[in-house]
């Protein structure tokens, strides 16, 4: 297996020949890819919003955006700009300073999450051993800030709101921790770059979601219930909780908050590709193809058409799973509280449990496919 | 001195200084809901400094568990109380305090002295870092499989503890009778469930 371009190697090593020491040469490299990846997360954010806009338009028959650029494709930036120039409203009798860290909270568990997203075999911030264990704990932050953010707007709705959600992660986070155990436990490693080596080789026939198919369904369902996405979007229901936490929120903490959500869609999406779908491989191995046509794999014009194949690929299996997510909104029912918590102990816990033991089982047997 | 070792020396000071803070806060803070949420700030510092110390599995684990689980949960208790009382001022109450402070400072100045004190025997091996999860497991397996295999124990009795507590049967209001009854919860008398089989 080929290392592929290693970007990081090759920055430090051209700024130690230019005569720095190599601990300055990596300060100077560590914040090119952390900017890189928050450009890119916001990014996301807006085409996560715009497809959201378009799309549900489309279920709904209605054109949705379509004034301010092509297709109203930079609507949701202008939304953006407009949140930014709108009055930040701290209410009268609100707790101001955690009124202002919920927020903060609530995203910034997110966006550090992202140090784990690989694009490519050296395409991400760093290679963490704990990988995606750091996402689960990261994750887990983030009740803390919607209860903060609840109970300090000093409004019925919002504090129901913030325990709503709270629970709702608490809940849905042992289920999704089940599936990614699975997971790690074919891969023997936590590491978001191992467990997507083990799929490769085999193009779309070595990905996790034909050994792991329950697991996969029960991750899914568990991360759009983190994302508070529509069928569990109690913890916001507006015919029962005006809007749950954000109730009191406005202006740029208000646009805080929506940014976490759509942050944390795109990442969850991103997270099952790495996870179940084979990450940055394309369904028939670029290996296969080099070879068919007869160029050597380390040729460097092959390793830069790998690396943007292994971008694009990741980038459109994560898209197929946010559009997945939209479609899901604007068709299923909400579903209720009771329901919810039902599904998520009763139902998926066991189920969880049980993939894990059939897992551990099949290593056991079939260690060939199963990663002995 | 070089650059990481500048970094990991300003990195110390800044989490023991939010660690000792905001532990600080957590004692002398009026309102029980800052102190559970500086309780959370105590438990990321922390995981900072464990951190530092190359154990990245072990600050993981401490964010998921301290801050994920037990910190939402003392939250959750505290919102959850719908119980409004005003608070009797206490007599002398600067005696329980000066008494309080008196033994934790009593303490703190033992520990430190048998810190500073105590040789310690340091280790000249190469701290494990990353690969810290696989030795971790192989204790828990091998020489460390009681206290594990008794952790679970402990935590199996726990959760059967809460579900018992969660599936009471309370009476409605209007049953209540007596006062005697009104002291205990109001609960509905459950038979074993062997009893009630043997019935039918």
């Amino acid at each position: 297996m080929n290392s592929g371009i290693d970007l990081q190697g090759t920055f430090i090593t051209s700024l130690t020949d230019l005569g720095l020491p190599p601990g300055l040469a990596k300060v100077f490299w560590m914040p090119l890819p952390m900017l890189l990846m928050i450009i890119g997360a916001t990014v996301a954010i807006l085409v996560s919003v715009w497809l959201e806009r378009k799309i549900s338009a489309a279920a709904q028959q209605r054109v949705g955006p379509e004034y301010v650029g092509p297709q109203g494709s930079l609507q949701p930036a202008m939304d953006g700009l407009k949140l930014i120039f709108k009055e930040d409203i701290i209410p009268g009798n609100a707790d101001s300073i955690l009124f202002t860290l919920g927020p903060i909270l609530v995203i910034l568990p997110v966006f550090i999450s992202f140090l784990i997203v690989p694009f490519g075999q050296n395409l991400l911030i760093s290679d963490v051993t704990i990988g995606v264990f750091l996402w689960i704990a990261l994750a887990s932050i983030q009740p803390i800030g919607l209860l903060m953010s609840g109970y300090a707007s000093n409004n019925k709705y919002s504090l129901l709101g913030g325990l709503r959600a709270a629970a709702q992660s608490i809940s849905y986070e042992i289920p999704l921790a089940l599936a990614v155990l699975a997971v790690v436990l074919m891969s023997n490693s936590l590491s978001t770059i191992d467990i997507v080596q083990q799929q490769s080789g085999y193009g779309i026939l070595g990905w996790n979601v034909w050994r792991q198919p329950v697991g996969f369904v029960i991750f899914w369902i568990a991360a759009l219930a983190e994302c508070e996405r529509l069928p569990f979007d109690l913890p916001e229901a507006e015919e029962e909780l005006v809007a749950g936490y954000q109730t009191e929120y406005s202006g740029m903490k208000f646009a805080l908050f929506y940014m976490a959500s759509y942050v944390n869609l795109v990442l969850s999406a991103l997270l099952v590709v790495v996870l179940y779908l084979g990450g940055w491989e394309s369904p028939i191995p670029v290996g296969f193809l080099a070879d068919l046509l007869g160029v050597s794999e380390t040729n460097s014009a092959v390793q830069v058409i790998t690396a943007s194949l292994g971008i694009l690929m990741t980038m459109f299996k994560t898209y197929l799973f946010v559009f997945l997510a939209i479609l899901l909104r604007w068709t299923t029912p909400r579903v209720r509280i009771d329901q919810l918590l039902n599904l998520g102990w009763k139902f998926l816990l066991p189920v969880a449990l049980a993939n894990l033991l059939i897992t551990a089982a099949l290593k056991l047997a079939f260690p060939f496919a199963f990663g002995g | 001195m070089n650059l990481a070792e500048g970094v990991q020396l300003v990195s110390f000071i800044i989490l023991a200084v939010a660690m000792i803070g905001a532990a600080l806060g957590v004692v002398l803070s009026p309102s029980v809901v800052y102190a559970a949420f500086l309780l959370g700030a105590v438990f990321i510092s922390i995981s900072g400094l464990y951190l530092l110390l190359n154990a990245s599995f072990v600050a993981a684990a401490q964010i998921l568990i301290y801050v994920g689980a037990v910190n939402v949960l003392i939250l959750f208790a505290i919102m959850l109380v719908n119980k409004r009382e005003d608070f009797q001022p206490v007599k002398f109450a600067w005696v329980r305090k000066a008494v309080t402070g008196g033994v934790c400072a009593g303490l703190f100045l033992l520990l430190g002295t048998t810190i500073i004190t105590t040789p310690w025997a340091f280790s000249t091996e190469t701290p494990i870092g990353d690969d810290a999860i696989y030795l971790i497991g192989e204790h828990f397996f091998s020489d460390f499989l009681l206290p594990f295999e008794l952790a679970s124990v402990l935590l199996l009795m726990a959760l059967i503890g809460a579900i018992v507590l969660a599936r009471r049967d309370f009476l409605p209001d209007a049953a209540l009778t007596s006062d005697i009854e009104n002291l205990k919860l109001p609960e509905r008398p459950r038979e074993l469930v062997s009893a009630a089989k043997t019935e039918q």
